[in-house]
């Protein structure tokens, strides 16, 4: 396919490995932001390719791995109310909460349905206009528009059965809490290139002065990744700390004014937990008072639920670049992707999952 | 594509053989023959075309300035 293969050219990929080799003269360690980009990393062997000098560590952009388990157990508690139908992502369906996941819940009786939009659980409320429609909306900033358009569309067409349980997180709140953290090791970014497509970077510009990291907006391809390796380590070996954009081709620096527009219009930037990582000041968005109707944590009045995560994962480490999901005792042996201990070990963008599916032995030390 | 209110145009995206109904309403300024990039199904970026050899003119780049010169 015109735009993908030609990204995953190995001649061209060894290339830019062999480059990295030769600027590279200390070790550095460096984050991919997002749960897509650390598949690519993994499945394609990226990590391996680079000289033993660059470490990458995995950052927190899997979105279903950040989702607070108080949510799981919101969505559970919803579906499991009569008539509702419950949409949802199908990578949310296993995520453990503390009475179980949406599937058990469909296996006891609950109609959870798996969607490829949430238009699609627009059109269910449509059709369905005796039946609440309720979609789990969440994810990054890549997603917040989409789900901002069916709300929006649902108001604008006064679809009143349907709404969302949202959880919205937001990357540049992330990058400062990983930087801020006493035991970060982090020292430079490969930001999360999609989520740049709809927000631009000029969020990350103060962040990069700040704490003098560079940033570099990088795509999803292994050449992408490979570049965006080299741009940040070429401005760590020069000391320079600036925000650069690798992902030329779908990123603009103001990011998407048509996306941006709908996001402020629907949602509102508040405080918001992540799962492993705990509450996050500014970190997430939830819908505005302007269109409270939709909510769905008012309208089935589950606001109130609160609990306490397993203690034997680390996934909130692996989270913030500080472990490995190899390091974890239970990975491999008492979390598997069939019987998750954890949201990494759930998502398709989750790191235990990627280490668990390409590698299910320790990758180099580190 | 199909010629609707800017919020619900849509339009057919071929993903290497399986089509799917995109909504447009995030690239007004896409047209027939574009790349987008989709996601949950919304195309949030049109591939800029002249950007697209970046990776490889980079590496060229390089190359030229002498990095890559074998050992």
């Amino acid at each position: 396919m015109k735009y993908l293969d030609e990204y995953r050219d190995g001649q061209e990929a060894r290339k830019y490995a062999d480059a990295i080799t030769r600027l590279a003269n200390k070790p550095w360690t460096i984050m991919e932001v997002c749960g897509g980009q650390t598949h690519a990393i993994v499945r394609f062997g990226i990590d391996e390719l680079l000289p033993p000098l660059i470490t990458l560590v995995h950052g927190p952009g899997c979105p279903v791995c950040v989702t607070p388990v108080e949510l799981i157990d919101k969505a559970v508690e919803i579906a499991l109310r009569p008539d509702v139908i419950f949409c949802s992502f199908g990578d949310m369906l296993r995520v453990p909460g503390t009475r179980g996941d949406l599937l058990s819940a469909k296996a006891r009786g609950a109609d959870v349905r798996i969607v490829y939009s949430p238009l699609d659980a627009t059109r269910l409320a449509q059709a369905n206009p005796t039946r609440p429609v309720v979609f789990f909306a969440v994810g990054f900033e890549t997603t917040a528009p989409a789900n901002a358009m069916a709300v929006h569309l649902a108001a604008k067409n006064g679809i009143a059965n349907f709404s969302i349980l949202v959880s919205h997180v937001l990357v540049p709140p992330a990058i400062e809490a990983i930087l801020s953290s006493p035991v970060n090791r982090v020292q430079g970014f490969l930001a999360a290139g999609h989520v740049c497509t709809v927000m631009g970077y000029t969020e990350y510009e103060p962040l990069a002065r700040k704490h003098r990291v560079p940033i570099v907006v990088t795509g999803f391809e292994p050449l992408d990744i490979l570049q965006g390796v080299y741009m940040c380590v070429r401005q760590l070996e020069e000391g320079r700390c600036e925000v650069e954009n690798q992902y030329t081709r779908a990123v603009r620096r103001e990011g998407n004014d048509e996306a941006r527009r709908i996001i402020g219009e629907v949602f509102e930037v508040m405080t918001r937990r992540w799962r492993g990582i705990g509450s996050i000041p500014q970190s997430g968005l939830g819908l505005r008072e302007s269109y409270a109707a939709f909510d769905a944590e008012r309208r089935f009045d589950v606001a109130g639920l609160s609990v306490e995560e397993s203690s034997e994962c680390i996934s909130g480490l692996v989270l913030q670049g500080i472990r490995k999901p190899h390091e974890c005792a239970a990975f491999g042996t008492r979390c598997t992707p069939e019987s998750p201990q954890g949201a990494t070990m759930v998502s398709s963008e989750g790191a235990c999952a990627a280490y668990f599916r390409y590698r299910r032995r320790p990758a180099k030390s580190t | 594509m199909t010629e609707d209110a800017p919020l619900t145009r849509l339009g057919k995206v071929d993903f290497g053989g399986i089509v799917k109904e995109v909504n447009l309403a995030f690239v007004p300024e896409a047209v027939v023959g574009d790349y987008v990039l989709v996601h949950v199904g919304f195309a949030i970026s049109r591939v800029n075309e002249q950007e697209a050899t970046r990776v490889f003119d980079y590496l060229r780049e390089i190359d030229e300035l002498g990095e890559l010169a074998p050992p």
